[in-house]
Order: C-alpha cells, then structure tokens, then sequence
C-alpha cells in the first residue's frame, strides 16, 4: 500500500463550502480558511471549483519567494511563510500558477494551505478531505482512487512553457496524462465563439 | 391576547437573532480537548455521525468521525458549524412572561410551570378539551416525540396535537403506506452506489441532503446514468445524464410518460405485477394516455426527454428511486409520490440489493418523530389513532382506560386555521417556528397573535416565540440523550456532551413537570430519557414502527439498528419488502392510480409566473438556529429571487436589483440574483428567513387532501423591480430579516 495522498475530482464538487467552513477549524489556523472554493460564473452554471494548495515539488512560490521564507517539509508540504522572513511583497500570490498564496494583512504574512500539516504529521486526514461531502476532495492512497474513480489521476502539468508537478492529485478523463492548460493570446479571444451554453435551463426546453 | 409585546427591533435587540462567531474560548489554538464525545449532527434528516470536543464543559469544536458508516466523517457545513449554537449568546437562560408594552419578564421555573398548567386546564374548561392544542416538531428525538404525544393524549387529553412533519414527510409517508405498505425508506443508502440507473425527482440533494452526494457520484463511478428532476439546475443535475427542467407541479406527466413508453417497449415487469401486486390494471389505464406528447404538455418539457427518461430507466437491471420535498410539497403531493412508487413497482426492482425506492427525509428526526405517535392520527409505533385493536394496545402500555384517549384532531395547517377563527384559543408549542415556517405567513402571525394563551418552549427566541405570553428555555439537542432514525429508518444515538446551561432545563423534564401540575404525575414519572426509551420499545412492539428489539447499547455496538427489529436477537432490517414481501397484509404491493391535476392556484395574466420555494446549504428549516451562527449567514446572508435572465430582462431586472415577488396573499422583497439555471416561467426565493424576507408570505395554505401537506412548492406570483425597502424589518441585520 502506497502512501496517502490529496486528490481533486473538480466534477464532483457541489459547492457547498463544507471546506471552507472545516479549514477554519484546524488547529495551526483557527478561524482562518486557507482553501479556496470558485464559483465559475453563477449566472450560467452552478459549477465551483475547490482549490488547495497543491504543494509543487519544486514550488514556483519558494523559487521567486526573495526573503527564502517558503519552506517544504520533508514530505514535501508546501507550508505559509515563515513569520520572521516574510516581507509580505506577494510575488508568490503573483507567480503560483495554482492562485494558491494570499496575502494576510492582519497576519501581515502570506498564508496558505497547509495540507493540514498538524494533522496530516499525526496521522489523521486533512479537514476539508475528511468533511466534504462530495468526494470532490479526498486523502486516500493512489490503489484507493483506482478501484474506486473513473478516469486518471495525474499530478504533471503544463502552464505554456512550465512544467509542473505536484504532490496534489486531479482527477482527468483516462486519455490525459498531463494537465495542458495552455496560454490564450489576448488577439485571439476576439475571434473565439463565446461559449455554448450547455447549462441554459430555457435552451435546454427548446433544444429537442 | 399573544400580540407582540414590543417592536420587533427592539425584541431583535433583546433576543437576536445574534451571530456568533467564535467558539467558546475564541480562535485561540486549542490543543487537546477534554473529551471527544461520538453523537449526530441535528440539522437534517441524514443525522451524520460527527464528534464534539469538550474543554472546560464547553463543546469548543469538532472532530470528523470517520467510523460511523452512513456518512464516514463527510459533513456539510451545517455540521461543521453546529457546534457554534452552544455558548451562544442568544441563550434563554430563564423562563420569561409577555409583558405588555415591557416585553418579556423573567419568572422563576416554579411560577411558570404553574402558569402553564393553570393556564391550559383554564382555557379547557372555559371552551373544551380541544381548545387547547399542541404543536411539536420532528427534529425532536423518538423519547421527545413520544413523550408530547402522550402529554397531549393522557396530560392535556386534547385531540389536537399536530407537527411540522406535516411539513415535510407525510406525503411521502401516506404514498409509501397506501403501495408498500411501510412508511420508510425502502433501502439503506448503501444499495445506491448498487443501482445502475438513479431517478432523482425533486430533490436538491446538494444542498438539502449533502452526504448523499457522495452515494450518488458512487453510482456513477461503478457506471450508474442519472436522471434528475427539477425546475431549477441544480448541482446534481449539472452533471446528470439527463437532466428534465420539469415545470413545478408537472412531475406526473414524466413518471406517467415514462411508463406509457415502458408499456409499449416492453420495459414492464409484468410476471411480477401478477406475482405480487394489485391494482395494476388502473394504472396502466391512465398512463395508456400518456402518450410523450400528452405527457409533454403536464411536464412542460420537450417529449424527447421523457422517451429518453424511459429508455433509460426501463430495461435497466437495477435502479434506485429517491424523492424530496420538491414532488411531495403540493396539493397532490401524495398523488406526485403515487406516480412515482408506481414507476419504481411496475419494474419489479426493489426489495433487493441495488434495487430500490428512497424518500429523502428532511427534519433531523423526520423519520423517527412521525412514527411515535406526535400526529394528529397517530399512535406510537406507527399505529393507528382510529383502530380499536392499536387504541387498546396504547391505553395498556399507558394505563388509561381507551375511551379517555382522544380520537384525531386537526392537522398542522387546519389547527392553525382553527386558532384563526377562533375555535382554539389555547397552545403549547415545541420545536417548530410556524411564524416562518407555514405558508401564507401574514394569516400565520395574524392567528398566533389570536391566541388567548401561548406557551412555548425553545432554546432561543424564536420568530414564533415572540408572540407567546410564556417561554420556557429548553435543551439543545447535545444536552440531552436519546434517539432518533435517519433517513434509512437506521436508529442512532445522540449522546449527552454537556449539561444546559444555568437556568435552562431538558425539554423532557419541563413536559413532565406540566404533566405532573395537570394531574398526571405517575404517568410521567421517569428519571431519563431512557425511561422513555424502554416505555417506547413496548409501546412500539407490534406495530409496523417495531423497536422492541433495540436498546441503546445494540445501537452504540452495531453503529444503529434499523427497524423493525421486534426482538433482542433480531438484527433489524436494513432492506424492506425482500422476497417481495410487502408491508399490507396480504403481502402485495398495491399501485395506486392517480391522474394529474392542476395546482390550487396556477400562474394567470394577473399572476403569471409560478414562485418555488426551498432550502439552501447553509441553513436549515426556519433558521431559528443556522441564522445564529455567524459562519453560515456568512456564506448566504439573504435570501435572493432566482430569475431566469429572460425573465428579467422581459420586466427590466438586472442582477442585484430588488424585486418585489408577490402574490394574492403577500408579497416578500429580495435582490434578484439573475441566472439561466432556472426555468424562464419560474422564480425561486428560499424559506429560511422571517418579516419582510419570508418567501411563506407568497406561498399558498392549499393543503394535500390526504397528508395535509401544504403547496410550497407551486404558488402564482408577479414580480417586479422595486427599490431598496427602508423599513424598520428591512433595516436590521439579514439574519432578523433585514437587507443589504
């Protein structure tokens, strides 16, 4: 049996912020939710989306990071800055192509997702795996998501000319192996068709 | 006379609804706790297992419990945040008397439980026995329930004690009964992920029964397709195989379409039907009419749908049904459950593993609270108020002579009518916020405000509350012990984490203290809740409900029993009707035809768009407690109208703007949160909030002829953009009815 680890299965979330409200529960960060739960676009679609960190293995945030003040442990969790170190300049909020880190005026820090490092350390899953309710989010091992999960799960992705990989697991349909999510140039949107409208209720009525 | 004895504002100021925040001790790292104690969210009927952490004797959080097999630690964000209503400043700490122009007054527990008792042996003896009524709810444990039945039948001895179930479940309980014969869930949630094909028929599962999400996202690893129904694109149906925007009220057309395809494909389990059923020929005479066509027009959704709906489920080798609120919330809520059993029989599959038939249950102890004899027709264990034979069996378990207990009274929606007009002049009420909670809100408020005497007990002051001449502080669910049954007829165990606060006392122990000052004394002598239990094991025994079989400690041992469970060493019953054994007594099912009707008030030139009412994933019923807790308000602050963009545009709405949504009996005034997930000729405000923001001010008192069930669901509305209120409502906070 392999280890455990973090697994995002975007199609399964149903938005209904268990994540959010649980993140905020854990200990090293009580009252503070350090996961991001998107809403896509509301007025045409009930789709959403959780984002945690998902703690690269050669972390973009550290390599721009110019006070060294992101660390990764052993494991190789991504954690928050360090206190003492952070000058709170936000390159990393800028560089990770994730939209992980943020800023924390009131901490005067950026913070982010953790993997719940004080429970994962001590053997118990992360909140927001073990509460949500979907299985959009899920702390189990790699066996466990194959005899259970259509589709692949895949960690290697491709923003243009970067590589990434990430101890964080996506979900993808069986013939991807790789994340490409490839860079739009601005000259081209104005040509693209706008976007089918598959979650048109009143189209929908009228398709058949 | 129950008139508000202050402003509104100013009993906001007194008795909230505050927001907290934070947990007991604040944010601060918490570090161990003293005790973890295993017990059950109270909010929803799924009763997921979740642990409490207690410091200090204060819950100060929570803890996933991964062990408890229905829900394996998933939680939604209302079990999350449960734990924030303890230590919560909103707390009544002492009884408290209306006050004329003072508002409330704080008396000691002696005085007030005296007041009570006098109160109603006075307004009886001045008007009748059954001037006096009792008014409960189902997310009460099964010894609270069982216990205000008795208290209305041997204490109060008045016919008429009702429940909000009556808001929830009874139209699904009296479809079940009247074709399976057992009002329950026919299987446990584990035989979903089973089933290859899975009917969703007006259930926002998302939001209104979160865990189960996972059940069904099962299914469709293992290669299960998904139909849902809705008006509304919900996020189940998002990703649904097919996904039918069914008008409201239009549900008969798709099950009786289906079934008109089925017949002609051959799709019907007919050797079956012959086997082990009756009634069938009724049916198929109906749905012979059901062309796709014909059905099209009732559903309000392309023919195509519906054909494919039955190509679908029709040759499928298992499937699994589950409804809610959204077919079962009409005047033909009983005939919409009819339809849909029918679909589910007429294929033979239930009874069996992966094959089988759900009602989702909304109340915390929706199931458990309709079967202990707190309904207006009912005795405990599921029996019946008007068979000599179960009259006799209770009159024993109780020690009355039979002819003492009263025969059936009013159900909740008539009890309240008849409080309007007069012939009710007297009420003691627990666990429900009609004020927010029944439709045709004004003509609600306007009735409670009739009331010569009101008691009520509750762990805040409630919207409805505040018309009482008497509140009495009772206990939250986390202090005290007992039982209730999930939504898969499974009975869990709610342990005790702490003790009420000072001044509160356990809702058990205030009914038995009334008890005890109307006379009745030795028939409530009990020293727990697990007095009741076993008082309820016996009176249950027998009865479809049958839970002789379980103690507390086979509960705690086997993670719940489902019932029945008629002895020690049965093991309970997980799956019903195997071997297709059916609950009537000659062991059939027995289909029920029904043809559809229009709702009580459809959409006309003057009215002419249809309002829907629901819930949304951080609140629950009448947010007498999710509105308290700060985190949940957060994520949905007030309620919004959804209009499709067509729709707006047609009446000049643009997302953010108010709106007036209005109907002949009232009208509620919200922003408009503009979205094409809806259908174009509905509008959809949720129900949790009071005043101004309450969608019941819309909704229609029509009621099911059978359960008595009110039409939330279908009611004719005009909407149009207003600008934003100024009132004193509308400018409190969003939780007390406010805008921002």
């Amino acid at each position: 049996m392999s280890e455990l680890a973090f697994f995002i299965d975007y199609s399964r979330c149903i938005g209904c912020q268990a994540c959010v409200q649980a993140c905020e529960e854990c200990d090293t960060h009580r009252g503070r939710s350090l996961i991001h739960l998107e809403t896509i676009e509301r007025r045409d679609s009930v789709q959403t989306a959780p984002q945690v960190c998902m703690h690269c293995q050669d972390p973009i945030c550290a390599q721009v990071c110019p006070a060294d003040a992101i660390k990764q442990t052993a494991e190789g969790v991504v954690q928050s800055s360090l206190k003492p170190r952070c000058i709170g300049c936000s390159n990393c909020v800028l560089a990770c192509p994730f939209g992980v880190p943020k800023y924390d005026g009131d901490a005067d820090q950026m913070m982010k997702c953790d993997m719940c490092y004080d429970r994962t350390s001590t053997g118990r899953r992360p909140m927001c795996a073990t509460v949500c309710p979907s299985g959009a989010l899920a702390f189990t091992t790699i066996e466990e998501i194959m005899r259970t999960r259509q589709g692949r799960a895949v960690n290697d992705w491709q923003f243009g000319d970067q590589h990434v990989r990430t101890k964080v697991f996506v979900l993808v349909p069986t013939e991807v192996t790789r994340v490409n999510v490839a860079i739009i140039p601005l000259s081209s949107l104005r040509q693209a068709q706008p976007p089918a409208d598959p979650y048109d209720v009143a189209a929908l009525l009228e398709a058949h | 006379m129950a008139r508000l004895p202050a402003s509104i504002p100013d009993l906001v100021a007194q008795f909230g609804p505050h927001l907290n925040r934070e947990p007991s001790g604040g944010w601060t790292t918490l570090g161990e706790p003293d005790r973890i104690v295993p017990t059950h969210c109270c909010f929803c009927g799924q009763q997921c297992g979740i642990q409490l952490k207690v410091k200090d004797e204060k819950i100060v959080g929570f803890e996933p419990w991964e062990a408890f097999p229905f829900n394996k630690g998933k939680l939604c964000p209302k079990g999350v945040k449960r734990y924030m209503q303890d230590e919560h400043p909103d707390r009544l700490l002492t009884p408290l008397v209306r006050d004329e122009a003072r508002g409330f007054q704080p008396i000691d527990w002696d005085a007030a439980i005296d007041r009570a008792a006098r109160e109603i042996r006075r307004i009886q003896s001045a008007y009748g026995p059954d001037a006096f009524a009792v008014l409960t709810g189902a997310s009460l444990t099964n010894e609270k329930a069982y216990l205000m039945g008795k208290f209305a039948r041997v204490a109060v001895r008045t016919a008429n004690i009702d429940y909000n179930g009556r808001l929830c479940m009874v139209s699904a309980a009296a479809a079940c009964k009247k074709i399976l014969g057992i009002d329950r869930s026919a299987n446990p949630w584990s035989d979903i992920p089973k089933a290859k094909v899975i009917l969703v028929a007006g259930a926002n599962i998302a939001e209104c029964a979160p865990i189960t999400t996972d059940y069904l996202w099962q299914a469709r690893e293992n290669g299960a397709q998904i139909i849902v129904l809705d008006p509304r694109m919900t996020p189940i149906a998002r990703t649904a195989d097919l996904f039918i925007p069914v008008r409201p009220g239009g549900d008969i057309g798709v099950f009786y379409g289906m079934l008109h395809v089925m017949a002609r494909r051959g799709w019907i389990n007919r050797e079956f039907i012959a086997a082990h059923t009756t009634g069938w020929d009724a049916v198929e005479a109906i749905v012979e009419r059901y062309t796709p066509e014909y059905a099209a027009t009732v559903a309000g959704v392309p023919a195509s749908m519906i054909v494919r709906a039955a190509e679908l489920w029709g040759p499928a080798e298992t499937s699994f049904l589950l409804h809610a609120r959204g077919i079962e919330h009409h005047s033909k809520g009983v005939e919409n459950c009819m339809a849909a059993i029918n679909l589910v029989v007429a294929t033979g599959r239930i009874g069996r593993e992966g094959c089988g038939y759900a009602m989702i249950t909304g109340q915390g102890n929706g199931q458990g609270a309709r079967e202990q004899g707190q309904k207006c027709d009912q005795l405990p264990g599921a029996r019946d108020l008007e068979n000599p034979a179960h009259r006799d069996y209770i009159a024993g378990v109780w020690g009355v002579d039979e002819s003492t207990i009263p025969h059936t009274g009013l159900s909740a929606v008539p009890l309240l009518e008849a409080i309007h007009d007069g012939r009710i002049k007297g009420l003691l009420l627990i666990c429900f916020n009609p004020a927010v909670s029944l439709p045709d809100g004004e003509f609600i408020r306007e009735a409670l405000s009739r009331l010569e005497f009101f008691t009520v007990i509750d762990f805040f002051m409630s919207e409805t509350a505040r018309y009482a001449d008497l509140v009495l502080p009772g206990s939250l669910m986390e202090e005290d012990e007992g039982t209730t049954t999930n939504v898969e007829g499974r009975v869990i165990h709610h342990r005790q984490v702490v003790r009420p606060p000072e001044g509160a006392r356990q809702d058990w122990r205030i009914i038995c203290d009334i008890a005890k000052r109307l006379g009745a004394g030795d028939k409530f002598a009990y020293e727990s809740t697990r007095d009741i239990f076993e008082e309820l094991r016996i009176a249950s025994k027998g009865g479809v409900a049958d839970y002789a079989g379980i103690t507390w400690e086979r509960i705690d041992h086997e993670m719940g029993v489902f019932w029945p469970c008629p002895s020690l060493d049965h093991p309970g019953t997980p799956r019903l009707y195997e071997g297709w054994r059916f609950g009537h007594p000659d062991g059939k099912a027995h289909f029920q035809p029904a043809d559809w009707r229009p709702a009580a008030e459809e959409p006309d030139a003057e009215y002419p768009i249809v309002l829907t009412t629901g819930r949304v994933v951080s609140q629950y019923l009448s947010g007498t407690q999710t509105r308290r807790i700060g985190a949940l308000v957060d994520q949905y602050p007030q309620p919004r109208c959804e209009i499709h963009p067509r729709l707006a545009g047609s009446i000049g709405v643009a997302d953010g703007d108010f709106v007036r949504v209005e109907s002949r009996r009232g009208a509620v005034v919200v922003r408009a949160q503009v979205v094409k997930t809806i259908r174009p000729d509905t509008v959809f405000v949720p129900y949790h909030w009071p005043l101004g923001r309450s969608a019941n001010n819309c909704t229609n008192r029509a009621i099911d002829p059978v359960s008595h069930i009110p039409e939330f669901k279908i009611c004719a509305v005009r909407v149009s953009r207003v600008s934003e209120p100024s009132d004193d409502i509308a400018a409190l906070e969003p939780a007390a009815g406010g805008v921002r």
